[in-house]
């Protein structure tokens, strides 16, 4: 991996679920629950979150992992469906409860929010406010994410 | 980082997924394939049973996606139990949702029990009749249910949530991979509980201050806790101090599996859970002080509500609870008590007076549902106090609330004194 600074890089991941997304990067310092951590607009509400009123809406959501409930699925279908789900996920570790509220919103709303698996290293270089664009074959096929590091 | 299709599908799962079963089968092979593809797992695996948590409603997608697998003619295949639902079904006066919640959340229950689901809803199956054996597969839902399943019964599930519980049990396969697959049950991480006095261990609050404590160092990683007491034949003791200690470490961090050496099936010692490189951590009373006290965010000792049963209360929780308010005054005025539990432990708490006992003191006592995932509280409640790690965690988020975390003893304490009242002296 090369090119710091002003050029955007490419970088190889792993497509979790198809799709493909341009948006504005947010980093998360902490893994976040979406249920119980994200209200009905996209919003971070989780207490416990550093980010906490930061709006995870259209932002290429960059995070190491999921984290806490199950029900996490259905929120982030439900966001899919109004319009306030990320424009894609990145992840270091597969998390299948995400994966699967994608899968859900494909088959009956026919969306396709790309979620991605980067190397810790790679989603580390992402920073919160630069430009980034998704693309994500179906899984298990290859993704890139081409985004400016620092 | 893998790049073909490694899945393998016997011929039963290619049938499934070509539409020769049903269309609603198809789409639910469909998921399950999809995340087995994300997982790169090489084949699936047949379960024994599901335990499904897509009947809470979150939302309008949730409700389409269950009433299409139903206007598909789908039905599980193997047994699925209920998690909670957004209503008390026994108890309708209880719930103060808004209409869509009514409307929609009574339409979602009825769909998954058109799916063949048992409705027992309840987040801990393990303690209405749904025990998996040691070893077999299953796919369930819900967090805490995951870490008990996996922990205190030594039966195998992966983290499963919404739809993929109900496509689980309809197809009766998952991905053969996760907490599935033998190697990624050993421990990465071992905490060691030594160095903490047996008295603090015999309060019931160091349990939700071990699961926080587990959560916050081991996040998704499976752990070893070394040190701890149990013995999971003592009559339900130690099984609720487990459902407590995996309800907060799943809420807390991702934890959907850990081993208490000597104590859950799969670590007679440690060297049967330990994986190679493994690091341990010694914790000390004073970390497991400063995890309880994540768990209280109230600045006062102001109390208007006390709420218990999350995950749902045992018959056992409920007998220690009628000790608690054997002779005693009943709850202030002041304070609204409410304590969460499944039907079938209801009926059994009601026969043994249990049940009569909470009313009697002025405790109310909810089914079906759960204080923290519908609105239950009446307006202007500011502070709540809980035996519950997973409470303490989800209700200011969720309900815009300040908690205090305490025992059992504490909590009834409270009730009745009208404020906070915790006993100290054990925390030094």
């Amino acid at each position: 991996m090369s090119g710091s600074g002003d050029e955007p890089v490419t970088m190889s991941g792993r497509s979790l679920h198809p799709g493909a997304a341009d948006g504005v990067v947010l980093a998360l310092d902490e893994p976040l629950s979406f249920w119980g951590g994200v209200d009905a607009r996209g919003v971070i509400v989780d207490a416990h979150h550093p980010q906490r009123g930061v709006t995870v809406a259209g932002q290429v959501l960059a995070m190491q992992a999921g984290r806490g409930s199950s029900s996490s699925t259905a929120v982030l279908a439900e966001l899919i469906r109004s319009g306030h789900a990320p424009a894609a996920l990145l992840l270091a570790e597969c998390d299948a409860i995400l994966v699967i509220g994608a899968l859900v919103a494909a088959e009956i709303y026919g969306t396709s929010l790309p979620i991605v698996q980067l190397t810790g290293d790679d989603l580390a270089r992402l920073h919160t406010g630069t430009q980034a664009a998704v693309l994500a074959h179906t899984a298990p096929r290859p993704a890139t994410v081409i985004a400016k590091t620092r | 980082m893998p790049g073909d299709d490694a899945l393998a599908l016997t011929a039963e799962e290619e049938s499934m997924l070509a539409g020769e079963q049903g269309p609603a089968t198809a789409m639910c092979m469909r998921l399950i394939v999809g995340v087995a593809r994300a997982n790169g797992a090489e084949r699936l695996v047949p379960i024994e049973s599901a335990h499904a948590d897509g009947c809470l409603y979150h939302g309008v997608a949730g409700l389409e996606f269950t009433e299409r697998l139903v206007s598909l003619g789908a039905r599980v295949r193997v047994r699925t139990t209920l998690n909670v639902g957004s209503l008390d079904l026994l108890h309708p006066g209880l719930v103060r949702a808004g209409a869509e919640v009514t409307e929609n959340g009574r339409r979602l229950m009825d769909a998954h029990v058109a799916l063949g689901c048992e409705p027992i809803w309840s987040c801990a199956p393990y303690q209405s009749g749904h025990r998996p054996a040691a070893g077999s597969h299953v796919a369930w839902a819900e967090s805490n249910a995951i870490a008990f399943v996996n922990s205190v019964l030594g039966a195998r599930t992966d983290r499963y949530g919404d739809f993929i519980d109900i496509a689980a049990g309809i197809t009766g396969r998952v991905p053969y991979s996760g907490l599935h697959l033998q190697g990624n049950r050993t421990a990465a991480l071992v905490l060691d509980f030594a160095a903490v006095p047996a008295a603090l261990l015999d309060d019931d609050v160091a349990w939700p201050s071990i699961g926080a404590l587990l959560g916050e160092l081991a996040g998704t990683r499976v752990a070893a806790l070394t040190g701890l007491p149990g013995d999971l034949n003592d009559g339900g003791v130690t099984e609720d101090r487990l459902k407590a200690l995996g309800a907060t470490a799943a809420s807390a961090g991702g934890v959907a599996l850990f081993h208490v050496v000597g104590v859950t099936p799969e670590a007679p010692t440690l060297d049967a859970v330990l994986a190679p490189g493994a690091t341990t951590v010694p914790v000390t009373a004073h970390d497991l002080r400063r995890a309880r006290d994540r768990l209280s965010s109230a600045a006062t000792t102001s109390l208007d509500a006390v709420s218990l049963g999350t995950p749902h209360f045992s018959l056992s929780e409920f007998a220690a609870l009628a000790r608690e308010l054997r002779d005693g005054p009943p709850f202030a005025s002041s304070v609204d008590v409410f304590v969460s539990t499944s039907r079938a432990v209801l009926a059994e708490a009601q026969a043994r007076g249990y049940a009569d006992a909470v009313r009697d003191a002025g405790g109310r006592i909810l089914t079906d549902t759960c204080t923290y995932v519908t609105p239950v509280l009446r307006d202007g409640i500011r502070t709540v106090m809980t035996n519950s790690g997973k409470w303490a965690w989800y209700a200011p988020a969720n309900l815009g609330i300040d908690t205090v975390l305490g025992s059992l003893a504490e909590c009834v304490a409270s009730a009745r004194a009208g404020r906070v009242v915790r006993d100290e002296r054990l925390w030094g």
